[in-house]
């Protein structure tokens, strides 16, 4: 591995990473034109061992995409419709209710709620169905709402901010996603999904999250336009914000999928991208407890091999994914936890069952 | 703090646990000071976990072989001529026994087709295999054989050694004999199928029907003394024990030490859907990009390893192409099996490209016995469809008959 080090001129960030350093933007740019995957891989496992030694975080949740009607028109998105379309749908409070009735057998510890920013929506429909999950499963956590839904809901509150994440927290929001934060660039945001947020927004938004009490992840959409420089903007600013608040859990990197996009000639990400962006996080994003590889996103092979260039989470057996699978992702719906927890052993990990907040899930498991 | 794990403990965490770390540190010592991976140390690193380290490892190898930063592909096509068989291998998805009425011989129309349009975009490797037909006898291959020589510039990737097996056998023909018919008659190299994993163990429990381990290293021992070169597989990921694969490995390079025949070397797991044995569990990729990493190094005499998307799929492809692999394949063409009236067909080269200049490589055409041709330039006619992306994720198993057997 030395050897391949010194090939691939990288022995001082090698140094920086083994002295606990924190790397500079340059630094970044260098990794990323690092072709050597297993030199990355072996710096950002370094990393990733010595928060979490061999284990391997997931989580056993349902998706509830409430609404596909959205009035963004982020060129990226394969899911939504925009206001009108006779393709919208929306979730009743009641189907929300329904919807975790169906999965009342399964031993879930977290809902997780993202959806469109549909203006026709009131203010208490999105207490409301964070509400009606807790009055099925009190005992889940509600992870629910990204910045961009949480801008939408503060406009139709009329209300100020901190008394929306009070509304929201009283009805029983336990955490937020990390969705919407794109790319932290103006240009891309500005070529991409210049109705959302500015990335200044985002970042003040989660702020404003951690300040209330709330830990929040954060996302990357990568592999569309987006230059290996914007990459590490996007890092340094979400370091920034995390150095002030300690507010985030886990960063996403989510791959793009161009099928039904308003972009369908982009090829899709390719398995040393997905690599590389699992790596680079782990060794750029220092005050960051946990980088996770959405294997919705980029299949179970990549998640799998990815423990060992990186992440530390896997996410879980999700139920019922709709919005990649609307751009094309050829991925399963969902993984049996047999098949999850075989993954990550073959792997030579060690899984641990988290809930929405990394406590370990003590449960007595049938052998 | 870092919590007690679910269920039993893996028991070679962390940085592949200190065993891991020997072996991966014993392989390093044995690769500087120019020695040769014993089956014993093999083996202990198809039991380490320390992915970035055996790919380390595996490209320290690769490069010693190919010191340019070049990736090879190669344009071909599957001619599968007939998926009549009758051995029956449990693992196969692909065959209908004689009398089935899906059973199917290409008529010279239907080649002449294919061929053409292979010739037509720039290739020039027929891989032509199918099954074991008791309706063809051996002058249907060497009429065959002569006929598409005598057309077309191209390479006959040809049979197996099943199939020349038994054409020998039907026509009462010593093996030297038979080979020697179809190499006068146009058979240029012959695909290492049906490897498997050369351990009678495992081939009694896969294909009883089939040659031994021992035959099929006879037939290849013959081939290399007749000037006939081949290339090798490893089916893995079935039935077989990690000493067993070991040892696979290990008859190959013996072969190769006296023969030298081998031209490259391609490993691919098993895919039980569809097949006789649907419960096994399907070899992860974690497994493929170890197990290649340990052919890489232990096959010092084999120069060429072959990725296998149709396997794999295209994500975990392109990362092989860190833990050894020198050669992306075949570009295949393949029938769109959906409209076949206008005969559209679908080219995967840029693709191809994309994904090995995406992993820091220049792509290289190369001919059958990986001889590098230079980089590929589209030819003046016909019109090229758009390359269509290979599945990102899910391998491409089901689509055609053409990549049921993913062979080389």
């Amino acid at each position: 591995m030395q050897a391949a080090m010194a090939r691939a001129g990288l022995e001082d960030i090698q140094r920086k990473v083994l002295e606990g350093q924190r790397l500079s933007g340059d630094d970044g740019l260098r990794l990323y034109a690092c072709p050597d995957l297993n030199v990355l891989g072996h710096l950002a496992n370094t990393v990733r061992e010595r928060r979490h030694g061999d284990v391997c975080w997931y989580v056993r949740n349902q998706h509830i995409n409430y609404t596909n009607v959205c009035n963004k028109d982020c060129k990226f998105c394969a899911f939504y419709v925009r206001p009108g379309d006779p393709a919208g749908y929306t979730l009743s409070v009641e189907d929300v209710r329904r919807r975790v009735e169906e999965q009342i057998h399964e031993p879930i510890t977290e809902v997780h709620m993202v959806a469109g920013i549909n203006p026709r929506l009131p203010y208490e429909y999105y207490l409301d169905i964070i509400r009606a999950v807790k009055s099925v499963r009190p005992e889940v956590m509600v992870k629910a709402y990204t910045m961009i839904e949480i801008a939408e809901i503060v406009r139709v509150a009329r209300k100020p901010l901190e008394q929306v994440w009070a509304d929201l927290k009283e009805a029983g929001l336990g955490s937020l996603p990390g969705g919407g934060a794109e790319v932290l660039s103006d240009r891309v945001h500005d070529a991409l999904f210049r109705l959302k947020q500015t990335p200044a927004e985002w970042l003040d938004m989660a702020r404003s999250a951690h300040r209330a009490g709330l830990r929040s992840n954060a996302t990357m959409l990568y592999g569309h336009v987006e230059t290996p420089a914007e990459r590490v903007e996007h890092f340094l600013k979400l370091r920034e914000v995390q150095d002030e608040t300690g507010g985030f859990l886990t960063f996403i990197p989510l791959a793009f999928h161009p099928e039904n996009t308003e972009m369908p000639e982009h090829p899709p990400t390719t398995g040393i991208d997905d690599l590389k962006q699992i790596a680079i996080a782990r060794l750029m994003l220092d005050n960051f407890e946990h980088v996770k590889s959405f294997w919705i996103m980029v299949s179970p092979a990549i998640s799998q091999t990815s423990l060992w260039y990186g992440a530390d989470d896997i996410d879980g057996t999700i139920i019922r994914e709709e919005i990649t699978h609307a751009a094309g992702a050829r991925t399963p719906q969902a993984l049996t936890r047999t098949e999850l927890v075989g993954l990550i052993r073959e792997a030579g990990r060690r899984p641990v069952e988290r809930d929405a907040l990394y406590r370990p899930v003590a449960r007595q498991v049938a052998a | 703090m870092i919590p007690a794990g679910d269920g039993q403990q893996t028991g070679d965490g962390g940085t592949g646990g200190s065993l891991g770390r020997r072996a991966i540190d014993a392989a390093r010592e044995t690769m500087e000071r120019g020695g040769r991976l014993s089956s014993e140390a093999a083996l202990e690193l198809l039991g380490c976990h320390d992915l970035p380290a055996l790919g380390a490892l595996a490209d320290g190898a690769r490069w010693k072989l190919w010191p340019e930063p070049v990736v090879t592909y190669v344009i071909g096509r599957n001619l599968n001529y007939t998926n009549v068989c009758w051995v029956r291998c449990k693992f196969c998805a692909f065959y209908r026994p004689p009398g089935d009425e899906r059973g199917y011989t290409l008529s010279r129309d239907e080649l002449a087709a294919k061929i053409q349009e292979l010739v037509d975009l720039g290739g020039r490797e027929v891989l032509f295999q199918g099954g074991l037909n008791p309706a063809l006898k051996l002058d249907w291959y060497l009429d065959t054989f002569r006929w598409i020589k005598s057309s077309w510039d191209v390479h006959l990737h040809a049979l197996s050694p099943a199939e020349i097996l038994y054409l020998a056998h039907i026509s009462s023909l010593p093996l030297e004999r038979c080979l020697g018919m179809l190499r006068d008659a146009g058979l240029d190299t012959v695909p290492g199928a049906g490897g498997e994993i050369l351990v009678d163990r495992v081939r009694a429990i896969l294909a009883p029907g089939k040659d031994m381990s021992g035959e099929w290293i006879d037939f290849m021992r013959t081939c290399h003394r007749m000037g006939i070169r081949t290339s090798s597989t490893m089916m893995y990921g079935s039935v077989e024990t990690p000493a067993e694969r070991v040892e696979h490995l290990d008859r190959l390079r013996r072969l190769q030490d006296e023969t030298g025949g081998f031209n490259s070397f391609i490993p691919w797991s098993f895919q039980p859907d569809l097949t006789e044995m649907p419960g096994t569990p399907r070899a992860s990729a974690f497994d493929y990009l170890r197990t290649l990493a340990v052919a890489r190094l232990y096959l010092d005499n084999i120069r060429s390893i072959q990725a296998s998307w149709v396997t794999q799929g295209a994500k975990i492809a392109q990362v092989s192409l860190r833990f050894g692999v020198n050669d992306f394949g075949s570009s295949v063409i393949e029938e769109n099996v959906v409209s076949a009236a206008g005969g559209t067909h679908r080219m995967d080269i840029e693709e191809m490209e994309r994904l090995i200049r995406d992993a820091g490589f220049t792509p290289m055409l190369r001919d059958t016995n990986y001889r590098i041709l230079g980089p590929y330039r589209r030819p003046a006619r016909p019109a090229l469809p758009a390359a269509a992306a290979m599945a990102a994720d899910a391998p491409a198993r089901s689509r055609a008959p053409g990549l049921a057997s993913p062979v080389n």
